[in-house]
């Protein structure tokens, strides 16, 4: 058995192999792969007795279920109209010259992604900023270099 | 300028909500769901269908298990009411669950919590944990899971979140049949917003005059609303129903307040000549809560072009009229911006924006003229020049 193998099954022995455990199990894989791979993708839907077209097709619908690998920390900056008001741009820049990576792409080192999401449910408090669930409202530039390079600290 | 705004603290009250369970068990479900009937409480996401009318129809079917969920898939832009509602007060949205397990006969109750919210998680769950140990002391059968959302905002359809809870593509389902009669796994299934259950336990608490008594006969009673945008206040107030944009943007303006977008990226947008004659609320405008403010700094077509995006991204794709007509609209307005197409080509995309409110096939594409048309109604110029 593979590494991935035996995360899906112990993630099945947690959740259940019916169609209503698809979901928990897809969002644990990505937990701590960061990413759902085509092993993995093949992986669960043996585990599950699916079509692996019906889990692919499932997993690609969902913005965050990824399919290409992601760094160990997803950086998320709101992108949405009150957000983009308050200078999420100037965020997403301060970010891109920091870790040294264009929007939408990985770090070298495996460690950070850089995307856009769609509304984070913060407007009064933007701009905003998901890493992986924790999150970041009412950051300007300054502050989210900051934050980032706790991270980088943390490892 | 008088204003008439009343501010309501119904939501965010902190009360004994086990005493209000423990009161409602006494009665019958009936009485409770007449009660809300009466009280004219509507759905607090945007659709607006009336809650008590919901809950007897899935009372009345006669099935072997039955479902609650608590839609917390707060995802329309401008909407942040849901997340501080389940971060201050999740007690009382556990304990409207349970009272409407126990009026439609449901002894299980999910709550399909959108990813954006995951910070959210251990709080909940500990809640959970305590909420069902008052419920077991009351022999009282019926439980609470938490379904996680993966960042689809269309699965704030209800029928698409059920979807999304069975392990499938959030693609929506054709209506009839309706939740309350097949929704999760096919069983009679009542969907209601985070805030209308906390109103719904209000009400049975209060009984329905109270909320009945304010605001206007189509919108009672009070909602929370989700200010945003240009605004030296921003942040989350319930009001009192009935009011004026007008006396909203008396409250919230900056003075320089142009339009305010009222329902988020699927609502509707007002210029500043219509303010006065604009009720917020199901005669006027309705809205889940999602009011951003527009100075005459902005850009109309930035929002409109934003909207458009998040719409064209947030599509599923299943219906041909929302998938391509989403793309078409941001195509188009940029080709008039750019002097690609002549301006009368904005009259064509009208026409599009209106087969896709005839031919979507939720509520995602069929809300896309909203936006669309209200902003080119109102802001022409702004789109072309």
């Amino acid at each position: 058995m593979t590494r991935i193998e035996e995360l899906v099954k112990e993630q099945a022995d947690k959740h259940g192999r019916q169609r209503t455990s698809l979901m928990p199990i897809l969002q644990a894989v990505v937990g701590s792969e960061h990413y759902l791979s085509e092993d993995a993708l093949v992986a669960i839907a043996r585990e599950l007795d699916l079509s692996s077209a019906d889990v692919f097709g499932t997993a690609t619908f969902y913005t965050f279920l990824d399919t290409v690998p992601r760094g160990k920390y997803v950086i998320r900056v709101c992108k949405t109209i009150t957000c983009h008001m308050k200078g999420k741009d100037e965020v997403i820049g301060a970010l891109e010259d920091m870790l040294k990576v264009k929007l939408g792409g990985t770090t070298t080192d495996g460690k950070f992604s850089l995307l856009q999401a769609n509304c984070l449910g913060w407007c009064h408090k933007g701009p905003v900023m998901l890493v992986n669930d924790e999150v970041y409202p009412e950051i300007s530039a300054e502050k989210a270099v900051e934050i980032i390079g706790g991270y980088l600290k943390k490892g | 300028m008088e204003n008439k705004m009343k501010k309501v603290d119904l939501i965010f009250d902190q009360v004994d909500h086990l005493a209000i369970l423990d009161k409602s068990l006494q009665r019958t479900q009936d009485e409770i769901i007449l009660d809300v009937i009466e009280s004219g409480l509507r759905g607090r996401g945007g659709a607006g269908f009336p809650t008590g009318l919901k809950w007897k129809f899935a009372k009345n079917e006669e099935a072997d298990q039955k479902y609650v969920i608590c839609n917390a898939d707060e995802g329309e832009p401008g909407t942040f009411k849901d997340r501080e509602i389940l971060t201050q007060v999740p007690d009382k949205v556990l304990a409207g669950m349970a009272l409407c397990g126990y009026c439609i006969g449901a002894t299980e109750g999910y709550i399909y919590l959108r990813a954006e919210y995951n910070f959210l998680l251990p709080m909940l769950h500990k809640a959970i944990d305590k909420f069902h140990k008052e419920l077991k002391k009351r022999d009282f059968d019926f439980s609470i899971r938490i379904c996680s959302g993966s960042g689809a905002y269309v699965c704030g359809e209800e029928t698409a979140l059920m979807e999304s809870m069975e392990g499938k593509r959030g693609e929506p389902r054709n209506k009839p049949p309706f939740p309350t009669s097949s929704g999760y796994l096919g069983k009679p299934t009542s969907v209601n917003n985070v805030e209308t259950l906390v109103f719904a336990l209000m009400i049975a608490q209060e009984g329905p005059t109270q909320f009945k008594e304010m605001g206007t006969f189509d919108s009672r009673g009070s909602k929370v609303f989700s200010v945003s945008g240009d605004t030296p206040t921003p942040g989350i107030f319930e009001l009192e129903l009935g009011m004026t944009l007008e006396q909203f943007v008396n409250e919230f303006g900056d003075g320089d307040t142009k339009a305010v977008q009222v329902g988020g990226a699927s609502g509707f947008c007002v210029a500043r000549k219509d303010f006065k004659n604009t009720l917020i609320g199901f005669e006027g405008i309705p809205t889940g809560g999602s009011m951003m403010l527009f100075n005459s700094s902005r850009s109309m077509y930035n929002i409109l072009n934003d909207y458009l995006e998040f719409m064209e991204e947030e599509s599923c794709g299943q219906c041909t009229p929302c998938r391509v007509g989403c793309q078409q609209l941001v195509k188009g307005i940029e080709a008039v911006k750019k002097g690609v197409k002549p301006p009368a080509y904005l009259e064509e995309l009208q026409k599009l924006s209106d087969t896709m409110r005839i031919a979507s096939k939720c509520g995602l594409g069929q809300s896309v003229p909203n936006p669309f048309n209200s902003i080119i109604q109102n802001f022409r110029e702004e789109i072309i020049y």
